[in-house]
């Protein structure tokens, strides 16, 4: 059996994350195999992910950590014996 | 960690949430689209965390219920501005059409070189930003907070196959977006456009 390029794109996702019945995947693999457009397809999405996944791409901004820290001092120490929602009485 | 800070040693609540400062931050910038407005939700969250810690039973990762709150923080803060109704006038039905990727003639490598470039963080972030917000909290929660499908049923409250359905669609749009400014923003490689 063959499947056309615009079936394998419906796959492509759980190809990916490996989450196809077996004899789909088959199907699918052969495609790849010989079909350029298809398995350029894939392997730009696969970087896509791998890009979007990368710590290195996103950046805190400068002096987030310091600013929350501080923040959440004040909260905790504005009632520095009262555990996060303790009886109030 | 959280035992203690319930029983009344607070002060470590600073070291339990630093290991989720970027996820936290991440999370609330695909969601509020400028930095500041995603510092506020942030800050916002970790502080509703902080005072809702007792409710935090275990069932979940705590990184899992930190990123529902940070969720509905964001929900929140959207509604108030009204983004939320504009938005959802553009949401695309589960069930329409295919979407149909970029076609690239070949695209084989990572541009590992250029992950420290303003200008891809730029290009990701606004792919991230212009997906409607259901599929958006799929795809972050999916492949960039790499939570698993199971994961991002019950943060959402919706069910596998259509984290499955929704992750897919997310995909398929951000490769479309992407690919080409990808090739064009690195024009060193051997992309070539498919026509």
């Amino acid at each position: 059996m063959v499947i056309e390029c615009k079936h394998v794109w419906d796959y492509i996702s759980g190809y990916l994350d490996n989450s196809l019945p077996p004899d789909t995947r088959d199907l699918v693999q052969r495609h790849l195999e010989h079909c350029e457009i298809c398995s350029a397809i894939l392997d730009s999405t696969r970087n896509i992910l791998v890009l979007t996944a990368d710590d290195r791409v996103f950046e805190l901004p400068v002096g987030f950590s310091e600013r929350l820290h501080a923040r959440l001092a004040r909260e905790i120490n504005r009632n520095p014996d009262k555990p996060p929602d303790a009886p109030t009485d | 960690m959280i035992a203690a800070i319930l029983a009344g040693q607070t002060e470590q609540y600073h070291e339990l949430i630093r290991p989720y400062e970027r996820s936290v931050f991440r999370m609330a910038l695909s969601f509020m689209k400028n930095e500041f407005d995603a510092e506020e939700v942030a800050q916002e969250s970790f502080l509703k965390a902080f005072r809702k810690l007792a409710d935090f039973r275990g069932e979940a990762k705590f990184s899992t219920w930190l990123i529902s709150i940070t969720l509905n923080e964001a929900r929140g803060r959207l509604r108030r501005q009204g983004a939320v109704r504009i938005e959802s006038l553009d949401e695309t039905p589960e069930e329409g059409g295919r979407i149909s990727p970029a076609l690239l003639r070949d695209w084989r490598e990572v541009p590992s070189e250029a992950l420290e470039r303003k200008e891809i963080r730029k290009l990701l972030e606004q792919a991230i930003a212009s997906l409607s917000p259901l599929y958006r909290e799929v795809f972050i929660l999916r492949d960039i907070e790499e939570l698993s499908v199971s994961e991002t049923a019950a943060a959402l409250t919706i069910t596998p196959g259509t984290v499955k359905i929704r992750l897919h669609r997310a995909r398929m749009m951000m490769q479309k977006q992407l690919a080409p400014q990808l090739k064009n923003a690195n024009p060193k490689r051997r992309w070539f456009p498919w026509s």
